[in-house]
């Protein structure tokens, strides 16, 4: 029997400071790219993270995957890293400038390791007026094209 | 082609429990979902239709008995009820049932309304339990 597939999505909350700032640049040229966000001790956001899942509903349980699993996954790999943290500092950007979608990217990488679900789609928001979105390497979004 | 999408809100207390398993069982896998009193959430729905924009009435359709469907199909039925104990989809047997998680919300929605809205297609049942979680259901597998 082919079981339903359904999408589930999840949003996480994180505090965090960072600042855009190229060492490889100029002083002046990462004043021009990045302006105030180039400030030299940083600002920070409540970033909100969304992360959507897809995969089979288990015909028992009615889940695409158990919420409390995916919550300590998303504690244990992702908040205990980024909440009040200065994401500048962080491993994956010693060496690349945290933006919104750098930090897509790497939350990409740490969700595709989830083991009970597909992930479709990381989906940050810097602030209320800013999202960024993210479905893999070189896909394009299915549903919503 | 355009999407077209409409919003409607439901109150409704449910809880997670499989017949089958012991109680010690259900507590393991839904945790506090599982307590038998039940809780509640403020749904808030989320249809999308798809379909060609009417060239007379500049319409894909009409908001209005999209609303009237809506209401009639799904918030009749589950507004400020207990989705285990009154709506027919997930009344449990003695030995199975469909637990009334956010996934099986949005199916059981997407059956209620498939095939119910003229002039256009069911594309999307979106279903909010709550401001951070919510099931996305495209119609695969039914």
């Amino acid at each position: 029997m082919r079981l339903p597939h359904a999408h589930l999505s999840r949003r996480y909350h994180f505090a965090a400071s960072h600042r855009l700032h190229v060492d490889a640049l100029s002083p002046e040229r990462n004043r021009e790219i990045f302006g105030k966000c180039n400030n030299p001790f940083g600002h920070g956001h409540n970033y909100i993270v969304e992360v959507t899942l897809s995969g089979p509903v288990d015909a028992v349980t009615g889940m695409v995957t158990n919420l409390s699993d995916l919550d300590s996954f998303a504690q244990r790999e992702m908040l205990e890293l980024f909440d009040h943290a200065n994401l500048n500092t962080l491993e994956p950007f010693l060496d690349l400038v945290p933006t919104t979608e750098n930090v897509c990217i790497e939350l990409w990488r740490i969700f595709a390791a989830y083991p009970h679900a597909n992930l479709e789609r990381i989906r940050v928001e810097e602030t209320g007026n800013n999202s960024f979105e993210y479905f893999g390497d070189g896909v394009k979004p299915t549903h919503e094209g | 082609m355009i999407l077209l999408t409409r919003k409607a809100d439901f109150s409704s207390a449910h809880f997670y429990w499989n017949p089958a398993w012991s109680g010690e069982e259900n507590q393991r896998v839904f945790g506090k979902c599982a307590n038998r009193q039940g809780h509640g959430h403020n749904y808030t729905l989320e249809v999308t239709v798809e379909g060609a924009v009417d060239p007379v009435s500049g319409f894909v359709v009409d908001l209005k008995l999209l609303k009237e469907i809506i209401e009639r199909e799904v918030v009749s039925v589950y507004d400020h009820r207990h989705l285990n104990h009154e709506v027919p989809e997930f009344l449990a047997t003695e030995t199975s049932a469909t637990i009334p998680t956010t996934e099986n919300i949005a199916i059981a929605i997407w059956r209620r309304l498939a095939g119910k809205i003229p002039g256009a297609k069911l594309h999307r049942v979106r279903v909010y339990e709550t401001p951070d979680l919510f099931a996305d259901f495209y119609g695969e597998g039914v």
